[in-house]
């Protein structure tokens, strides 16, 4: 839990404390300057991924403690 | 309550799916439908029309289709709705006109820092899957103020988080019911009123009949519509200029070609730049280049307010208690947020598309070679060229001519748009036909009623059941009496002070709204007599349900401004009073009650407290609590000059200060706009809320026990363990 709020807090506000050296770079064939990017869509791509992937981890820990749900 | 095997589950869900194909089916035959019409000739406002009724239909039929008579029904689907469905409706719940219209506009406009309102509204889902909604799930509660309710031994915590919540709920979907006005008479031509009231019939139609389960199912029909409407204008764009149906993929090359035009713009002397030194309203400032508009403490608070606020907006986290389980729950927030993304990652480019077209072709052209299209918005006021309205060619050639020395060309600051108009007027730009237009149109009030009837079905749901249901019904009768005669006092008091506005028929909305009142209570009272204890209460939500609805469109239709603003201000005080409480009541167990009271009433009084002095009362502010003005982000130098507005009587004794005073939303402390208020509260009310609980007694073992449940997925939801 800790690592996903971790990677939140990252995602969500450290790099986009370097939007400005970001900027400098641009991705390739899209062409976004690489700052702008990460906010736009970089960070958000990554919030969904984590969502899902938190879900099913917390089930995985849920099953081996013995408390997860009937199906 | 029942509950479903596994394959009972399954069989629903490929109904569902069934459903929702022939649904999606239907309606992309009917857009088709349309647009051989317009081909025919049939006259774009009877397009218009069709779009909105197809809209409303879907309402009335669900609504009709999932009427039900069961409580459980009514306050949570019978939490039946599975993941991916519950995330579809989260996301039209979640994507209001201020999404759908009002995004690409703020994007538009603010370049980079409009960022700051995409990560904070899709960040904080990650927060709600983690730190809350599962556990709310597992308690079993029907509202949030339930939840408080039980953790916090009483009516008390339930009576303020009812407050908080009616508070933040009812600004939210008032502004919601505005832009459905908006959105119809604007751009489909239709009467403002009527607008209003054919839209609220639907909603109301639908959410009485069937509470929280038509809800859900006309949401997911809803968010069909929106994200149709919302990607077919740039993708037809992006496929027209660049040959790849992708705009998300395909503004990055659109966002070179503006930063490019950018630079030529100030070179040709068309534009000046926002610099350090001088960085007024009419200077450009560039698309990509960040803390322009905001200043980095301003850009990080709102992202943070924004976020924390999603996971404290009780009409989202009701969304989370209608699925089958826990599991499912932490898996709907994932769902929700890939349907939010499909839109808030298609926004920008709808910035950049329409930024580049006015910078290459309105800028710098020759007003003589205007383009068409702006007139049409120009009329309704929308667009503006040198100052005046851009009606038609003539009246641009007027303005323009009238200002000294003007080069005869467009420069950046004769040019000005409304930001509402960015998302519908794209259609036009494309050279699309009117079918498009109107499609949109239909797209944004899909967003707007969806999202104002789960907010309806919230403020409706916290007064039924949490205060008819269990504050007020277990009183003896002549309390309730005694209480219901209050209730109703206050109301017409109210309603007369506030509604002296002129209404339909030449009879001010406040004698209309009486007239109503009465008319509701003529008809409910026998009702309510003859009714069982079920029935009562299922009449007693549905009766608010419409109270609150035509209070809403009331005040609706007063036209109060500042619409994104107060939907910000909604999440820092959701934020502020919420939060704390929630999320130490399920990870603490050694929260006490008078720890959650002291600590609502502390962070979320703190953020009504800046806000209704910076907005309203900035005189007060300045004197007597050291507010000063507010920088701008670029310059440095204060927004506006205090002694000098002070010096004003104009502006010096305007209480409430209006929204045109100089002052209004421009001071506050440690240059902290006030939409960031939450950044006050929340701290606040978390040092609170710790402090109290430390110095006094342990909660009680079974309190404990009880914290410790809701953590744990597996076992029936604790409020039915502890009822049976």
């Amino acid at each position: 839990m800790l690592v996903h709020l971790f990677i939140w807090f990252f995602f969500g506000y450290i790099i986009h404390f370097f939007v400005n050296t970001l900027n400098q770079f641009t991705v390739p064939i899209l062409k976004f300057p690489l700052g702008f990017y990460m906010a736009a869509q970089g960070s958000l791509i990554v919030f969904v991924v984590m969502l899902f992937v938190f879900a099913w981890q917390q089930d995985r820990i849920d099953r081996q403690h013995g408390v997860a749900e009937d199906d | 309550m029942a509950t479903q095997t596994a394959a009972e589950r399954a069989d629903f869900q490929r109904s569902l799916g069934r459903m929702y194909g022939l649904y999606t089916g239907g309606f992309l035959g009917f857009i088709v439908l349309l647009a051989l019409m317009e081909q025919v000739g049939v006259p774009n406002r009877v397009l218009g029309y069709f779009f909105v009724f197809f809209t409303l239909a879907v309402y009335g039929v669900i609504g009709v289709a999932m009427r039900t008579a069961q409580v459980s029904e009514y306050y949570v689907a019978g939490r039946r709705v599975p993941a991916f469905y519950n995330g579809m409706a989260t996301g039209a719940d979640w994507m209001s006109a201020a999404s759908f219209v009002g995004m690409a506009g703020s994007l538009f406009l603010l370049g980079y820092d409009g960022l700051a309102w995409v990560l904070g509204w899709t960040g904080g889902f990650v927060l709600v899957s983690i730190l809350v909604g599962p556990y709310l799930r597992k308690f079993g509660a029907y509202t949030v103020p339930d939840f408080m309710a039980f953790r916090y031994g009483g009516n008390f915590a339930r009576f303020l988080a009812v407050i908080v919540l009616v508070c933040c709920s009812f600004t939210y979907v008032t502004a919601q019911i505005y832009g459905t006005g908006i959105i119809a008479s604007r751009f489909l031509g239709m009467q403002f009123e009527i607008a209003v009231f054919a839209g609220l019939v639907g909603i109301l139609l639908c959410a009485m009949l069937g509470g929280m389960r038509a809800v859900t199912w006309t949401q997911i029909a809803q968010y069909i519509v929106l994200i149709v409407a919302y990607l077919v204008p740039i993708v037809i764009l992006s496929t027209k200029r660049y040959g790849i149906p992708l705009p998300q993929f395909t503004y990055g090359e659109a966002i070179q070609e503006i930063t490019a035009r950018e630079q030529e713009m100030v070179r040709a002397g068309l534009a000046t730049l926002c610099t350090a030194a001088n960085c007024g309203p009419t200077t450009l400032k560039p698309h990509i280049q960040p803390f322009m508009n905001y200043t980095p403490l301003n850009f990080f608070g709102i992202i943070f307010c924004m976020m924390v606020g999603t996971a404290s907006l009780p009409h989202i986290l009701m969304r989370y208690f209608t699925t089958p389980s826990v599991r499912e729950a932490r898996v709907s927030v994932g769902w929700s947020l890939l349907f939010i993304f499909l839109l808030y990652f298609s926004a920008p480019a709808y910035a950049a598309f329409s930024k580049l077209e006015v910078y290459t072709n309105i800028i710098g052209r020759d007003i003589a070679s205007i383009r068409p299209w702006m007139f049409t918005w120009g009329e309704l006021g929308l667009i503006q060229v040198c100052g005046k309205n851009a009606a038609n060619l003539d009246a641009v050639l007027a303005a323009c001519k009238a200002i000294a020395g003007h080069p005869g060309v467009i420069r950046f600051q004769d040019f000005s748009i409304n930001t509402d108009v960015i998302v519908l007027s794209t259609p036009e730009i494309a050279g699309l036909p009117y079918v498009i237009s109107g499609l949109v149109a239909a797209g944004g009030l899909a967003a707007a009623l969806s999202t104002a009837d789960g907010l309806l079905l919230a403020i409706a749901n916290a007064l039924s059941h949490d205060v008819y249901y269990n504050m007020i019904q277990p009183v003896r009768a002549a309390g309730q009496w005694l209480i219901g005669i209050i209730i109703a006092a206050v109301v017409v008091v109210l309603i007369y002070l506030v509604a002296a506005v002129p209404g339909p028929f030449g009879l001010e909305w406040r004698w209309w709204s009486l007239l109503g009142l009465a008319g509701l209570v003529i008809v409910v009272a026998p009702l309510m007599h003859a009714a069982t204890a079920v029935g009562r209460r299922l009449i007693m939500a549905r009766a608010l349900l419409l109270l609150v609805a035509v209070a809403s469109a009331a005040l609706a239709s007063t036209r109060p401004s500042d619409i994104l603003a107060m939907v910000g201000w909604a999440f820092s005080l959701a934020m502020a009073g919420n939060f704390p409480a929630i999320v130490l009541g399920i990870w603490w167990k050694r929260t006490t009650t008078a720890a959650a009271v002291w600590g609502i009433i502390a962070g979320w009084g703190i953020c009504l407290f800046y806000l209704v002095t910076t907005r309203y009362f900035p005189q007060m502010g300045i004197t007597y609590f050291g507010m000063t003005s507010l920088l701008n982000p670029e310059t440095g130098q204060p927004l506006v000059n205090i002694a000098q507005v002070l010096a004003d009587p104009k502006w010096a004794t305007q209480w409430p200060a209006l929204a045109a005073n100089p002052l209004a939303n421009k001071v506050g402390w440690f240059d902290l706009n006030n939409i960031n208020c939450g950044l006050l509260g929340m701290p606040l009310g978390f040092l609170v809320m710790v402090v109290v609980s430390l110095l006094g007694k342990e909660p009680s073992k079974e309190m404990q026990a009880l914290v410790d449940e809701i953590r744990k997925p597996r076992g029936q939801t604790v409020l039915e363990e502890k009822t049976t």
